[in-house]
C-alpha cells in the first residue's frame, strides 16, 4: 500500500498546529437481512464526506440534530468505528483503520467521555477498578501505585478518594460523569472527545462538569472535540464550532463568527431555536420553524442535503451539492456549504406571535 | 488543588487519614435478600444436610457396620429370601440382596450430588465461554456456534445419550460428560443473548476506546453482568442433572452396580417393591426432596438477584413487622 508514503508526504505538509485532521471521512453502516446468508439491503449514510481539522489546545464544538452523525464521527476519530473511506491523521500520523495492535499507542493519546453516565460505567465493578482500567490495560501502574494514581485522579475531578471501593450505582449522575472524566484523564491524553458529556445531566450539574472540563483543559493543555446539541453549551466552551446536518458539515467557523453571522439557513434555524432566558427578548425575536423531519440517512436527498426543509431552497439546491467554502466575503476559516447563504439582516422566519406556527403553510 | 501540586507532593492529597468506604456489592445485596426467603433457607439447610450425609457416608457405614455393596448375611434376608423392613438394625430396611437401604441411599447421594454439581459446573463453564464468544464476536463465528447450539438443543437427548453410553460404556465420568453435553447449550444460548445486548453498552465501548483486548472485554466487562442469569440457570440445572443421572442409571446406562445410585436402586426396587415398599419409597423420596430443595433454592436465588423484587422483599418485611406488632398487641390485651 501507498499508505505509509502518503503519511510521510502528508506529514511534511501539515502544520504543527493541527492535532487531528479528518479528510473526506465516510462512514456507512450496512443494513443486512437473512439469518444464515446475510445480504446487504441498504446502507445508513451516517457520515458522508466530512473534512475538518482540530487544532492543538482548542475546543471544537460539533452540533447538530440527533442522528446527524456527530457521534459516529466522534467514534471514527477515536477509532471505535472503522471508516468506510477517507483519512484521519493524528499528530501527523495516519491512524485510519489501524489494526488493533498498532492503534494501541494512540489509544493513550485519544480518549473519550461518553454521553450516558449510567451506561458508560460497568455497574458490577467498583469505581476504583473502573478508573484504574487505563493503567491496567496499558500496564502503566500496579498495585499500590495504581491505587494512589486512581485516588489522585478522583481528587482531581472532585470526587472523594475514600469512595474508591464504591459501586457506580452509589453515585449521582454528576459524580458518575466525573468518574468518566477521571477515567479519560488517566493516561494524560492529548485529545479528549466529549460525546454529549452533559446532555444527560441536570442543568445545575452541567455547569459543574463544563467548568471542570475547562479547568482541566487549562491545566493539562487538552484538546477537546465537544459534541452537543445544546447550542448555548457549545457556545460557552468552544473556540470553533462545526454544524452537522445528515452526515455532512453545513457550516464551520470561529465561535463568534458562527453565532454572529450564520450563513447556512440550517445554522440560522438552529440558532433561532435556542431558548433565551429573558421573556421580553424571547417574545420579540424571530424564529425559523423548519418543516418536516430530518430525511432518512438511508436515502439522503440529492444535492444539498438540507434543501427539502430549507426556506431558501431553489432548483439548483436539489441538483448541485454546495461546496464548503467561505461565502459572502467571510474570513478564511468560516466555511458554509450553501448556494444561497444568508446575509446579515435577512429574515427567514416570522416574528413570534405574528404568525401562529401551526398555521404556517407547508412549502 | 492542581494535579501538578499533588504530583510534586507539595500538597497532601489527603488520601491517608480518611477511612475507606467500601460499597455494597450487588452480590452482597442479593445474599441479603436471599436470607430473607424462608423457603430458600430451608432448602439450603436440606441441601447442606444432604451434602454432609454424602460426605460422611463411609464413616456412617463403618459406625453402623453395614457396607453399601455387601448384604448382611444373618439379618439381610429372611428365610424366604425376602428383604427385612425398617428396624433398629436397618433403619430403612434391606434390599433384594440384603444390603442396607439407608447406607445405599447415602452412597447414592454422593453420586447424585457429584454428578449434579460437576456436570452443571462443566456445562456452565462451557456454556458461558461459547455464549460469550458467539455473542461478542458475531458474524461467522456466531453463525457457526449458534447453529451448533440449535442442533444440540434439538437432539432427542435420552435416545442420543443411550446411544452414546452404549458406545462408550457406562461409567460415572461418561454419565457426567453426557449430562454436561446436553446442558451447556441452554446456558450458551442465554449467555449469547445477554452478551448481544451487553456488548452495545457504553462501558464496553469505553473499554474498547481504552485499548482493552477482546478477552478483557468479554471476561472483565461483560461476564460479571451475565452472571446473575447464569447462577439462576445453574442452580436450576443441578436438579435436572440429578434426575437425568437417575434416569440413565435406572435404564442401566449410568452408574453400574454395585455402586449405589438412586437410579439403579429404583431399578432394583422394581423386583421387590410389591413385598418391600421401602426399597422404592426411600430412594424415590430422597430424589424428590433433593430436586425440590434445589429448585426452591434456585427460585429464591432468581428472586434475590432480580433487583425488581426488592420491593416484594420490602413488602414482606413490612408485613412481618406488622404481624409481630399485632402479636405483641394481642399478648398485651
Amino acid at each position: 500500500m501507498t499508505d505509509t508514503d502518503m503519511t510521510s508526504a502528508e506529514a511534511g505538509r501539515q502544520d504543527d498546529d493541527v492535532l487531528v485532521r479528518v479528510e473526506n471521512v465516510v462512514k456507512h453502516f450496512p443494513i443486512k437481512q437473512g439469518i444464515v446468508f446475510k445480504s446487504e439491503v441498504a446502507r445508513v449514510h451516517a457520515v458522508d464526506g466530512v473534512s475538518l481539522e482540530v487544532r492543538r489546545g482548542e475546543t471544537l464544538g460539533l452540533v447538530g440534530e440527533t442522528g446527524c452523525g456527530k457521534s459516529t464521527l466522534a467514534r471514527c476519530i477515536t477509532g471505535l468505528h472503522p471508516v468506510t473511506s477517507g483519512r484521519i491523521t493524528f499528530d501527523g500520523q495516519d491512524i485510519t483503520n489501524l489494526p488493533r495492535a498498532r492503534m494501541r499507542p494512540f489509544r493513550r493519546d485519544i480518549q473519550m467521555i461518553f454521553q450516558d453516565p449510567y451506561g458508560s460505567l460497568n455497574p458490577r465493578r467498583r469505581v476504583g477498578s473502573i478508573i484504574g482500567d487505563p493503567f491496567a490495560i496499558h500496564g502503566v501502574a500496579d498495585g499500590a501505585e495504581r491505587k494512589r494514581k486512581v485516588q489522585e485522579l478522583m481528587e482531581l475531578v472532585g470526587l472523594k478518594p475514600e469512595h474508591y471501593n464504591r459501586f457506580p450505582a452509589e453515585f449521582s449522575g454528576g459524580q458518575r460523569q466525573r468518574i468518566g472524566v477521571a477515567r479519560a484523564l488517566a493516561l494524560r491524553p492529548k485529545l479528549i472527545v466529549c460525546d454529549e458529556p452533559v446532555s444527560a445531566l441536570d442543568v445545575s450539574i452541567q455547569a459543574q462538569i463544563i467548568n471542570l472540563l475547562e479547568d482541566l483543559q487549562d491545566e493539562l493543555g487538552l484538546t477537546y472535540v465537544f459534541i452537543a446539541h445544546d447550542l448555548s453549551v457549545v457556545r460557552h466552551v468552544s473556540d470553533r464550532v462545526a454544524v452537522m446536518y445528515l452526515g455532512r458539515i453545513a457550516e464551520i467557523a470561529e465561535g463568534p463568527d458562527l453565532y454572529g453571522s450564520p450563513r447556512h439557513p440550517y445554522t440560522n434555524a438552529l440558532l433561532s431555536a435556542g431558548s433565551i432566558a429573558d421573556p421580553e427578548v424571547s417574545a420579540k425575536r424571530e424564529r425559523i420553524i423548519l418543516v418536516g423531519d430530518v430525511p432518512s440517512p438511508i436515502n439522503p436527498p440529492k444535492g444539498c442535503r438540507f434543501h427539502p426543509r430549507c426556506p431558501k431552497a431553489e432548483e439548483r439546491c436539489a441538483e448541485e451539492e454546495p461546496a464548503l467554502v467561505p461565502r459572502l466575503g467571510d474570513p478564511a476559516g468560516h466555511d458554509a456549504a450553501c448556494h444561497f447563504p444568508v446575509e446579515a439582516n435577512e429574515h427567514l422566519g416570522h416574528k413570534l406571535g405574528a404568525v401562529e406556527p401551526s398555521s404556517e403553510p407547508t412549502s | 488543588m492542581s494535579l501538578t501540586e499533588i504530583e510534586s507532593g507539595a500538597v497532601d492529597a489527603g488520601l491517608e487519614p480518611k477511612q475507606e468506604i467500601a460499597g455494597k456489592s450487588p452480590w452482597l445485596l442479593a445474599m441479603r435478600r436471599l436470607r430473607q426467603d424462608k423457603a430458600s433457607m430451608i432448602s439450603l439447610a436440606v441441601i447442606i444436610l444432604l451434602v454432609l450425609a454424602a460426605l460422611l457416608a463411609p464413616l456412617i457405614s463403618k459406625w453402623t457396620g453395614h457396607p453399601f455393596d455387601i448384604g448382611d448375611r444373618r439379618f439381610g434376608l429372611d428365610r424366604d429370601g425376602l428383604p427385612y423392613g425398617p428396624s433398629g438394625r436397618h433403619w430403612f430396611g434391606t434390599d433384594s440382596l440384603g444390603r442396607d437401604v439407608f447406607i445405599r441411599t447415602l452412597y447414592g447421594a454422593r453420586v447424585s450430588l457429584l454428578v449434579g454439581v460437576v456436570a452443571t459446573a462443566i456445562a456452565t463453564v462451557a456454556g458461558v465461554i461459547v455464549g460469550l464468544l458467539s455473542g461478542y464476536y458475531g458474524g461467522p463465528i456466531d453463525t457457526v456456534l449458534a447453529r451448533f447450539i440449535d442442533v444440540v438443543l434439538s437432539f432427542p437427548y435420552l435416545i442420543f445419550a443411550i446411544a452414546l453410553v452404549a458406545i462408550l460404556g457406562p461409567s460415572l465420568w461418561v454419565t457426567i460428560l453426557v449430562i454436561a453435553f446436553f446442558n451447556w447449550a441452554a446456558m450458551a444460548r442465554i449467555v449469547r443473548g445477554q452478551t448481544l445486548s451487553l456488548k452495545e453498552k457504553e462501558y464496553v465501548e469505553a473499554a474498547r476506546s481504552l485499548g482493552g483486548s477482546d478477552g478483557r472485554i468479554m471476561f472483565v466487562e461483560i461476564m460479571p453482568n451475565v452472571l446473575a442469569p447464569v447462577i439462576v440457570l445453574a442452580s436450576l440445572m443441578i436438579p435436572i442433572a440429578i434426575v437425568f443421572e437417575a434416569t440413565l442409571s435406572y435404564v442401566g446406562l449410568g452408574i453400574v452396580p454395585p455402586t449405589a445410585s438412586w437410579g439403579n436402586m429404583l431399578s432394583d426396587a422394581l423386583r421387590t417393591y410389591q413385598v418391600a415398599w421401602w426399597t422404592l419409597v426411600v430412594p424415590a423420596g430422597f430424589l424428590l426432596i433433593t430436586t425440590v430443595a434445589f429448585n426452591l433454592l434456585g427460585d429464591g436465588v432468581r428472586d434475590a438477584l432480580d433487583p425488581r423484587t426488592e420491593r416484594i422483599f420490602a413488602m414482606k418485611r413490612k408485613k412481618d413487622r406488622k404481624a409481630v406488632e399485632k402479636q405483641e398487641a394481642d399478648a398485651r390485651a
